[in-house]
């Protein structure tokens, strides 16, 4: 889409998952955003946005490695589609999807 | 013309038989009644240059006819006028300065016109003396500022001049008490003229001159929050405000802001309060406008009386329904007053709850934004601690030992403290920070040559500080160093959260000084929309009872 930002991060060192289904949570819609959680193999968590505002790398950054800090998890690709949501609804998607394939802690 | 024996304690009253023989002999004036026609010829005839006038412009209600009026008169007669009037919303409310009616104005609340009032103040086109609270404007009505001429408006006259004010009754007993009973004028526009008022709000010889407008008054609904635009995050900040501080201090009285963050709270106690085994407990006295997105609190029986400052276009029925809680005349129709309820919500009230566009890390927050002269309205007054409060309930004296625990001197003696709570989500839409180190409020006192940065709230009248990423309680905060660190704890993403001290932060977390959801025993994820009592605007008619009727422009079906 013209005008979009991609960006990609990596994070290692996570709590391989058991084996879990695909999980989609949010929506595509102005100021929200649909993340999609897949397997991957290995230990690693890799994180693919695809962003309508530009110029907020510094802050996804920050917002994923929080999320990353949070959850501790590897083996698994999120992929994020967002239109404009602020951190507190991306962390909360973040946490929604986790949930969704049964890798959030109590 | 009557020749009146002027004495150097009398010349107020001279004056004022002076304007009235003007008046007296134009055409379409008969008695107290004046044709509409009639009406600039009758204000070239009362206002004198340099008068101090109060052209009734309400939080919502507008005298929007005698303000087009006053536009009308000849500026070589009529000119340098010094308005004092609490808001600005109307178009001619600035045109008067732009065509050389006014010059010198003092106010409270001009969100409209906010940035053409900057304008024309870079022009020279006016003088600000000064931007007040609605409580503090009407003070000084009655000392330094008392209008020579009122211009108000009211829903009904009958043929003496007694006026029916409607449900918006708002400022006008100030304005018109300031103004009667100090030798002034007022004229009032009214809707229509009737036989027999519903009740009386204002009394005929208070007012000297009545004109049926061609039009209603207009009137803002200003109140109205669709719970179809209420976000989780603000699902998930109600949460945190009913079970981590109404519940916590046992909040009894309370005044909400206008936003939609306080909206989720109302519409989140018939819910998951309830479920919380709340009610009863907590928020059972109002000062408010009849908020619509009250309405399934007060149907759930939580609601034992709301005061209100104004009133909101289609609540009409439903507070002729429910006169138990809100306040009526014998009529049965609401009877608001702006004066009573600011002082209500300052003085009688627990808490207030509202919302803010910037905070830097000291706590102070701010609407005011480059290029733009606002004024903050009633905000500064409710969220001030009441420094001459003497009486005492749970959740005030709860606040004042949290802040005065183990203080030296006169400032550890036992007294309570308001709870003023900012709610506030990190980034507002566009992503702009909503915590920052330096308010816009600095730069625009410089822009505008103001005495102070308009400052809404100040750092140390807030008690809490609500944010998505948690609470922080700043009551107890020892030092200034504390209180930055927990502004900055729960400042989230912002430039300014991520500037935290985290060794810090985590210290002041498990002092309980800063309480994350989790801490709360809030789980992000069980904050969804369905929790809210209504969802739609329809759902809060059916809560009515089809009594609620809601303006066009907020009805989708």
């Amino acid at each position: 889409m013209v005008g979009m930002e991609t960006l990609h991060y990596a994070f290692d060192g996570g709590r391989a998952l058991p084996p879990f289904a695909p999980a989609l949570v949010g929506v595509v819609a102005s100021g929200n955003l649909e993340v999609l959680v897949e397997p991957a193999s290995g230990t690693g968590c890799r994180i693919d946005v695809d962003t309508s505002a530009r110029g907020f790398g510094p802050i996804w950054e920050a917002v994923l490695r929080d999320f990353h800090a949070r959850h501790g998890l590897g083996g698994l690709v999120v992929s994020i589609h967002d239109m404009g949501a602020t951190p507190a609804v991306v962390s909360l998607r973040l946490d929604q999807a986790i949930s969704a394939i049964g890798g959030a802690t109590p | 013309m009557t020749i009146v024996a002027d004495s150097p304690w009398t010349r107020q009253r001279s004056n004022r038989a002076a304007r009235l023989a003007r008046a007296s002999g134009l055409a379409g004036v008969r008695a107290k009644t004046v044709e509409a026609d009639a009406v600039v010829a009758l204000l070239e005839a009362l206002i004198e240059p340099g008068d101090r006038v109060c052209l009734e412009g309400d939080n919502q209600k507008q005298a929007d006819f005698l303000a087009r009026a006053l536009t009308q008169v000849a500026p070589a007669r009529v000119h340098d006028l010094h308005m004092v009037q609490s808001v600005l919303s109307l178009p001619e409310h600035l045109d008067l300065f732009e065509l050389g009616i006014a010059s010198r104005l003092d106010f409270s609340f001009s969100g409209p016109q906010a940035a053409r009032l900057a304008q024309l103040l870079g022009q020279g086109k006016l003088q600000i003396g000064a931007i007040h609270t609605y409580l503090e404007l009407f003070g000084r009505y009655f000392i330094d500022l008392t209008p020579k001429v009122s211009l108000i408006a009211a829903q009904a006259a009958d043929a003496q001049g007694n006026l029916y004010t409607g449900p918006n009754t708002e400022d006008t007993p100030a304005i018109v008490e300031a103004t009667a009973f100090k030798s002034g004028i007022v004229v009032a526009q009214v809707n229509e003229i009737v036989d027999r008022l519903p009740r009386v709000d204002i009394p005929a010889d208070w007012i000297d001159f009545v004109v049926r407008a061609p039009e209603p008054a207009f009137i803002e609904p200003l109140f109205t929050r669709d719970p179809a635009q209420i976000s989780e995050i603000q699902v998930l900040m109600a949460m945190m405000a009913i079970k981590g501080i109404y519940a916590e201090y046992g909040v009894q009285s309370l005044n909400h802001g206008i936003g939609f963050d306080t909206a989720a709270i109302e519409l989140l106690l018939p819910t998951y309060g309830e479920r919380l085994g709340l009610k009863g407990q907590i928020c059972r006295h109002w000062a408010l406008n009849p908020h619509p997105a009250l309405i399934p609190a007060i149907e759930a029986g939580w609601v034992e009386s709301v005061h209100s400052f104004g009133s909101e276009l289609g609540m009409e029925d439903y507070i002729r329904a429910r006169p138990d809680v809100f306040f009526t005349g014998a009529d049965g129709s609401l009877r608001s007053n702006r004066a009573f309820s600011q002082a209500a919500g300052h003085y009688a009230c627990d808490l207030f709850i509202g919302s803010t566009l910037q905070m830097d890390m000291q706590g102070n927050s701010s609407t005011a934004t480059l290029g733009r002269i606002a004024g903050f309205g009633g905000a500064p007054n409710m969220g001030a601690d009441a420094r001459g409060r003497r009486h005492a309930s749970e959740a005030w004296l709860k606040a004042g030992r949290e802040a005065r625990d183990g203080l030296p001197g006169a400032r550890g003696t036992p007294r309570g403290q308001k709870l003023v709570v900012q709610m506030v989500e990190t980034f507002r839409e566009h992503m702009q920070p909503a915590f920052v180190e330096t308010l816009d409020a600095w730069k625009l006192a410089e822009q505008a040559k103001l005495a102070l940065p308009p400052i809404m709230i100040y750092g140390d009248d807030v008690t809490h500080v609500l944010t998505e990423e948690g609470i922080a309680n700043l009551l107890l905060c020892r030092d200034d160093e504390e209180r930055e660190q927990a502004i900055r704890g729960v400042a989230g993403f912002t430039p300014a959260g991520q500037r935290r001290d985290r060794a810090m932060v985590e210290k002041l977390r498990a002092r309980g000084v800063i309480r994350r959801p989790t801490d709360l025993g809030i789980d992000p994820r069980d904050a969804t929309r369905n929790l809210l009592a209504a969802r739609t605007m329809r759902d809060l008619v059916r809560a009515s009872g089809g009594l609620y009727r809601p303006p066009r422009r907020f009805r989708n079906w």
